[in-house]
């Protein structure tokens, strides 16, 4: 039986290699692998598939499987670490960045500053926080809608712990929405008033006589 | 239309939405920027016959040309489709809700054939399969059941065997919904929402727009829906949506994207207090006009039918999900209106309430049908 199903697989890396993107034939191999009990072939052959297309959803959720049926955890990180030298914007390698991360060490401290590293240059060291960097930018007049959408995150964050000086942090927060709305995301724009609306709704009472004296 | 009315044509179009690669090249950043040339190439086409639109009518919808597209399909596609031989029931589906959006009426003697077909991909054991003789799959019965609802004859509804397993939105519209048939469902999906707020295929996996509307719509069916943190993946220069992060937009994500958002507004206003007004009442959290622009202006195949991207192929399942503009907001002219559909099951609101009102006259099934773990 076990020589038939190496025959199979064969097969069957044939047809997927013809039809990469077809859910049976990755439900099969799938199958076969169950039953012989030997992934020995499955990261080389889902890793021939991603060279073609680094981003294909079946290649990723068979490799996946595989890894954590057969604990095959080790050489991964630096497989990620190769794709993301080839294409720093392959989302899947980042996800599998994390899957990786989360199934091994998981997030500890260590890891965090380690992972921050990665992303960022040395420049943060210089910062008290990664939210002083990014303001810094900001006024150094970066208008990245994913650097304000991180600011933002962190004010709605900093309104929800009831930190010191609410009306200035969601009067920041705000700015930033609709500067978004206006100008940096349009594309965006009905979400981006959503969101300001939102804090408005949810902060803006306590702070309102503040505003007015303010305008 | 006036030319300042489009999206795609106002003069800092090109300059705020194009993509900026920062000076780091790689085959996503390659990818997309071939695309929007493309896509370019579309909307300057679209411009120049404004100019000479004198009766204000563009972007026009084909109807009769995707109408034509779609009767033909129901009865013959090209062996290009032999990829989809354990998918007929979602070809099925697709095609028949296509139509029922363009108000398309078919003969009661199609409508007998399809109920039949499907009839034959039924199973023994409960469920629909992907073609007659295969093994029955919550896929192919949620299509089934779905295009069965459409066509919404007597015929057609008894030939569903209520008795085994479906997925929650089949059994919804057929009534067999017991607390044990989903025990433990809503907690899997949620473990399928991933750090970026999408849902994905299965826990681990990257969050991908079809999966998200799956995951969401789930969720409502079943009345656990958690405040989900579903990023708007709009495209900035297309005007139509992506799948996944720097991933290519693609006319089929008008759907399982922009499909999310009538979604996302229920579960906010649930969610809300009753003071809070910071929803829109008039409009989604996504611009429907420039999703419509993408659409119209460079997802229409000339020969009829929808397609991804210019310069794909045609592909049914393609036009299934870009038909679904918003009925409410429309460019072009008042033809472009299409049928209003039911956010959670897909089908046009008429055939759900007549689904319904057939199906709660039989009783729920006394024991729970426990599905087999596929």
């Amino acid at each position: 039986m076990n020589k038939d199903l190496h025959k199979e697989l064969t097969y069957i890396t044939n047809v997927i290699n013809k039809h990469p993107k077809n859910y049976q034939v990755w439900h099969h191999r799938r199958v076969i692998v169950e039953r012989l009990q030997d992934p020995g072939r499955e990261l080389d052959f889902t890793a021939s598939i991603l060279q073609d297309d680094a981003k294909n959803y079946h290649a990723w959720q068979h490799r996946q499987w595989v890894i954590r049926e057969f604990d095959l955890w080790d050489n991964e990180l630096g497989y990620v670490e190769k794709l993301l030298r080839d294409d720093l914007r392959n989302n899947s390698a980042w996800n599998q960045r994390y899957f990786v991360v989360n199934h091994t060490t998981g997030f500890t401290d260590d890891v965090i500053e380690r992972e921050i590293s990665v992303l960022l240059d040395r420049q943060l060291q210089n910062y008290p926080s990664v939210l002083a960097f990014c303001q810094q930018l900001y006024e150094d007049r970066y208008r990245s809608p994913y650097l304000m959408a991180y600011m933002i995150d962190t004010y709605e964050e900093m309104l929800e712990q009831e930190s010191d000086d609410r009306a200035a942090t969601l009067k920041k927060a705000e700015q930033l929405c609709n500067a978004l709305a206006d100008e940096y995301d349009q594309i965006r724009g009905e979400y981006w008033n959503y969101v300001a609306r939102s804090l408005t709704s949810r902060y803006g009472s306590q702070t309102n006589t503040v505003e007015q004296e303010v305008s | 239309m006036e030319l300042h009315t489009f999206r795609c044509c106002d003069s800092s179009f090109e300059e705020k939405n194009k993509f900026n690669d920062d000076k780091n090249q790689t085959l996503s950043s390659e990818e997309q920027i071939e695309v929007e040339e493309s896509v370019k190439k579309q909307y300057t086409h679209f411009k120049h016959r404004l100019e000479i639109d004198h009766e204000c009518i563009l972007p026009v919808l084909d109807r009769e040309m995707h109408s034509a597209f779609l009767q033909k399909g129901l009865s013959n596609l090209s062996s290009s489709y032999e990829c989809l031989d354990a998918s007929r029931p979602w070809l099925c589906y697709w095609i028949l809700h296509s139509l029922e959006l363009l108000d398309e009426p078919l003969s009661d003697e199609t409508i007998s054939q399809v109920a039949k077909f499907l009839g034959k991909c039924q199973c023994e054991t409960g469920g629909f399969a992907g073609g007659p003789g295969q093994h029955a799959h919550l896929a192919p019965t949620y299509a089934a059941v779905n295009a069965l609802c459409i066509l919404g004859t007597e015929e057609a509804f008894r030939i569903i065997d209520r008795g085994a397993y479906c997925a929650a939105s089949a059994a919804r519209l057929t009534n067999i919904m017991t607390p044990e048939l989903f025990d433990g469902t809503p907690e899997w999906i949620v473990r399928c929402q991933t750090y970026e707020g999408g849902f994905a295929g299965c826990p681990g996996m990257e969050a991908h727009g079809g999966y998200s509307f799956c995951g969401l719509a789930a969720l409502t069916l079943l009345n656990k829906t958690n405040l989900c943190d579903v990023k708007n993946v709009l495209m900035r220069y297309e005007g139509g949506f992506q799948g996944r992060t720097n991933k290519l937009v693609d006319g089929c994500y008008s759907f399982w994207q922009g499909g999310a958002f009538p979604l996302i507004h229920m579960i906010l206003t649930m969610h809300s207090t009753k003071d809070d007004s910071s929803l829109s009442a008039e409009s989604w959290l996504f611009h429907q006009k420039a999703l419509q622009e993408y659409v119209l202006v460079c997802c229409q195949y000339p020969g009829g039918g929808l397609i991804d991207k210019p310069g794909s192929g045609l592909s049914i399942a393609q036009h299934f999900a870009g038909g679904k503009l918003s009925h409410v907001l429309n460019i072009g002219h008042e033809n472009n209106i299409v049928r209003p559909t039911h956010p959670v099951y897909n089908v046009c609101v008429d055939k759900v309430v007549h689904a319904d009102m057939f199906f709660k006259q039989l009783p729920p099934p006394k024991s729970a049908s426990k599905s087999p773990n596929t």
